[in-house]
């Protein structure tokens, strides 16, 4: 095999972001520092922001309070009354420096910084230090009221986050080939959510440090810190409920209803192909139930299918588990959808929720290429091909083929 | 809710009048009517997107102060106090009766906020908020915020003990404690929007503190509806055995309760107390996995179908082991039916070796197993349930955790919350009509 070899949009976008720094840290190491304290305070609250980063899946925007201190840096005209004079290359260096400086913990357990969370943080402060530095600087906003200075400062900071999710979406798409649009939706609606946080407490850390100083910073960080707090919890309650749904569907398993990670192996192809097709995530995280619940009906069987193979069964039988399943699973108080998904995963795929097409087709492969033995997997996609008429939909097996291709995800041997 | 009492009806009509003569601005003062309109629109507007958006959930950090204190902060105190009543006024009560609970909020809030207000003042709060002296500031808006959570505390105290019989002492014990905390925040948030408003940024920057509150706010109301959704969901898993297996309705979550009355009787720890709860309610959830047939059978079981029946601790074991918010209760269900002469199962294991929490569990699921009606005997009363609990104490039973349970029952009495199962436990429905299904739970016998 040959060295992996990155994408060239990823190599461009670090390597601009490695230039910037570089450039900033020249130029800032030749000018020398100016105003020593405001540089100092904004680099301690942004290594704080990196200190309490936690990164995970669920967790969009890793350092909330980071983030928002760098782009408050970055929009800092006036401390205390006082103007300051710092230009868009010291901002980068300093939030630069300060950024690494945080990491330190992080990467020592070995969770270091992506590339890419460093190369978005940079070039995205960057953008706003050059929008705003040279023309602050220069005296054109000086006949501005306050009110519109305030506003100015929000449509840049927009601007910028709607810029800087579309850098981490073309960033995502790259490195994981996921379609381009769903991946830009998703990063948009996060824009929204603790995006929108990180915006106003960013342009109001400017205004308010104008206002009454480097005291301004610990007061403003309290609302962002909470709302980082809440989104952890929700997030790691949300884990928590996945774990529940994940154990508990393995039920079956236990049973000796179905095979050994069957379920998991179902739920993690069908979320691979979910993307494929370009899922939002609500509909990703309720494919993801279905799928680990989908074969929660033969429990209420007398005697076992025998290997859980439910795809060889005759398409009666499957509709009549899917329904016994789908009854099971309204009753945990999942959400609905989930049950829906649940029940019509035997019905002709014309009918089907694309969801239910999914763990459809991606049951019948994990089957058939279980059975297969050595040449499971080709074989099995191939059966699936052929069976199109009516029973696996075209766009989904297509879709199952380029994810296996892709081939991150070989399946794993049974047990 | 049964009809308020005439004595709490007059208590409110009281504190309505002391809030309406708050309200009388004193002759002299200049009211700024343009802030007072738009911070009432505001505070209004949060109440509405709020009880709206979350509709069905009490939210439980309470109501959204920032705006109420920014008021208290920037404005004279009747006019502080004025910002409080549309919104309160506007807000959806929820219960019946709904005007006097309307009534009854906005009087409270004008209280507040009028304390607050006055106490800002007295310490010299406007000055500072207006020079953006920060550190100074802090002070008198803390004191602020003190006498406004002091307030509401007293006048909720008042409410609980003249409407619901709460006693005094307890009715006021822990409310400030409670909501300090939550609301030193909003104070916090509300000292920021009063000095951008007084700053040549003027409202639109104050506007923009309330943005982050808000999103923390809404983070916050998810994680609650997803944890309950994630509690619903762990009954209801267990709610599927009680159907399978016919005759035990309602047994988990009443060994759960009695798991939690035992464990609050030996002084643990809430979390743990909560940890227990799950142990009682999940004890027998591997009777997911055990063939419907053989858990429904009358009579007698032979000696193999018992062996595939005992297995079900180890099943459930293999099923929950992998949630980690669970911990012992892990265990619990592992070795619920240990004995303490090492005659149990799965392991045999003897005294000490067995996991606390599976002795609690053990206990309380003996117990209702006793008091309950099963298709092999009648329920018994709960005195003789607990005099047979004794009687096997030592041998069968840890004694600490029966002289638990017969120290819990004694003073409160066993009242288990019996609520979800009589609606929820149905037999699911099950839609084809004319499909055959010779084995759906709750179908047959």
């Amino acid at each position: 095999m040959s060295a992996y070899r990155p994408p060239p949009l990823l190599t461009l976008v670090h390597a601009c972001a490695a230039l910037l720094a570089a450039g900033s840290l020249a130029v800032t190491l030749y000018d020398g520092l100016e105003e020593r304290r405001v540089a100092l305070a904004f680099g301690v609250l942004v290594t704080v922001g990196e200190l309490t980063r936690r990164n995970g899946a669920q967790i969009r925007e890793p350092a909330p309070l980071g983030a928002a201190a760098a782009l408050s840096y970055a929009l800092l005209g006036e401390a205390g009354g006082q103007a300051t004079h710092h230009g868009p290359a010291q901002v980068v260096a300093v939030v630069l420096a300060a950024s690494l400086l945080g990491s330190v913990p992080h990467i020592a357990r070995g969770q270091g910084p992506t590339a890419d969370h460093l190369a978005r943080r940079v070039l995205t402060v960057g953008f706003v230090a050059v929008c705003f530095q040279p023309p602050y600087n220069r005296g054109m906003f000086d006949d501005w009221g306050g009110p519109a200075y305030a506003l100015l400062l929000l449509a840049l900071l927009s601007l910028t986050a709607l810029c800087d999710a579309v850098l981490g979406a073309a960033l995502a798409h790259t490195r994981t080939g996921w379609p381009f649009g769903p991946v830009l939706r998703d990063e948009l609606r996060a824009v929204c959510g603790i995006g929108s946080a990180v915006i106003a407490t960013g342009a109001v850390m400017a205004l308010a440090v104008a206002v009454v100083g480097l005291w301004a910073l610990p007061v403003f960080s309290v609302p962002l810190l909470l709302a980082q707090l809440s989104f952890r919890r929700y997030a790691a309650v949300r884990a928590t409920y996945r774990q529940t749904i994940a154990s508990l569907a393995r039920a079956t398993e236990v049973a000796g209803y179905t095979p050994c990670g069957h379920a998991r192996r179902v739920a993690a192809v069908s979320q691979a192909v979910g993307r494929d097709l370009g899922l939002t995530e609500p509909e990703l995280t309720v494919l993801e139930y279905a799928a680990l619940m989908h074969d929660i009906g033969q429990l209420s069987l007398v005697d076992p299918v025998p290997a859980g193979a439910t795809a060889a069964l005759p398409a009666a039988e499957q509709r009549r588990i899917a329904l016994l399943g789908g009854a099971v699973v309204r009753q945990t108080g999942v959400d609905e959808a989930v049950a829906v998904v649940v029940e019509r995963q035997a019905d002709p795929y014309a009918e089907q929720p694309l969801a239910a097409r999914i763990v459809r087709a991606v049951n019948a492969y994990e089957e058939k290429s279980r059975e297969g033995g050595p040449g499971g997997p080709l074989t099995a996609l191939e059966e699936l091909r052929l069976a199109t008429a009516g029973t696996y939909a075209p766009e989904v097996v297509e879709s199952l083929a380029r994810v296996l291709a892709r081939s991150s995800l070989t399946l794993p041997v049974a047990g | 809710m049964e009809a308020v009492p005439a004595r709490a009806r007059v208590y409110i009509a009281c504190v309505a009048m002391a809030a309406l003569l708050c309200l009388l601005p004193p002759p002299g003062v200049r009211t700024p009517w343009w802030a007072v309109a738009l911070l009432a629109a505001l505070y209004a507007g949060c109440e509405r997107v709020a009880r709206s958006r979350f509709a069905g959930i009490s939210h439980p950090a309470g109501t959204f102060y920032p705006v109420l204190l920014a008021g208290a902060f920037l404005l004279p105190a009747p006019a502080a106090a004025l910002v409080a009543v549309p919104g309160a006024l506007l807000s959806q009560a929820g219960q019946r009766p709904v005007a006097l609970r309307r009534i009854w909020r906005a009087a409270q809030l004008v209280l507040g906020v009028w304390a607050a207000a006055r106490v800002h003042r007295l310490l010299g709060g406007p000055d500072a908020v207006v020079a953006g002296d920060v550190p100074y500031a802090l002070g008198p808006a803390g004191a602020a915020v003190l006498a406004f959570c002091l307030v509401l505390a007293l006048l909720d105290g008042g409410i609980l003990a003249l409407a619901e019989r709460v006693p005094v002492r307890r009715a006021w014990r822990g409310l400030v404690a409670r909501s300090l905390a939550p609301i030193a925040v909003h104070g916090l948030a509300g000292l920021m929007m009063a000095v951008l408003w007084r700053s040549p940024y003027g409202p639109v920057a104050a506007l923009l503190v309330l943005l982050p509150m808000c999103v923390s706010w809404w983070a916050f109301a998810q994680y609650h509806r997803e944890r309950a959704a994630h509690q619903a969901t762990i009954r209801a898993l267990v709610q599927a055995v009680d159907i399978k297996d016919g005759y035990t309705r309602g047994h988990s979550e009443r060994v759960g309760h009695a798991s939690m009355m035992i464990a609050r009787e030996l002084g643990m720890a809430d979390e743990r107390v909560e940890v227990l709860r799950f142990a009682g309610i999940l004890h027998d959830v591997g009777k997911l996995g055990m063939p419907t047939r053989l858990l429904r059978k009358d009579g007698p079981l032979t000696p193999e179908e018992r062996r595939v029946i005992e297995l079900h601790p180890e099943y459930g074991h293999e099923m929950v082991r992998g949630i980690g918010f669970l911990g012992e209760a892990r265990a619990a269900v592992l070795h619920h039916h240990e004995r303490l002469d090492g005659s149990g199962y799965p392991y045999g294991l003897v005294g000490r070796q067995i996991p606390e929490s599976a002795r609690v569990v053990a206990v309380a699921d003996a117990f209702d197993a006793m008091t309950s009606t099963r298709s092999y005997s009648r329920a018994r009363p709960v005195a003789v349930a607990l005099a047979e609990l004794e009687r096997c104490a030592g041998s069968q039973f840890d004694p600490v955790m029966v002289a638990a349970l017969v120290e819990a029952v004694g003073r409160t009495g066993w009242h288990p919350a019996v609520t979800a199962d009589d609606e929820e436990a149905r037999p699911p429905r099950v839609p084809p009509p004319g499909a055959p299904l010779p084995s759906r739970p709750g179908a047959h016998r």
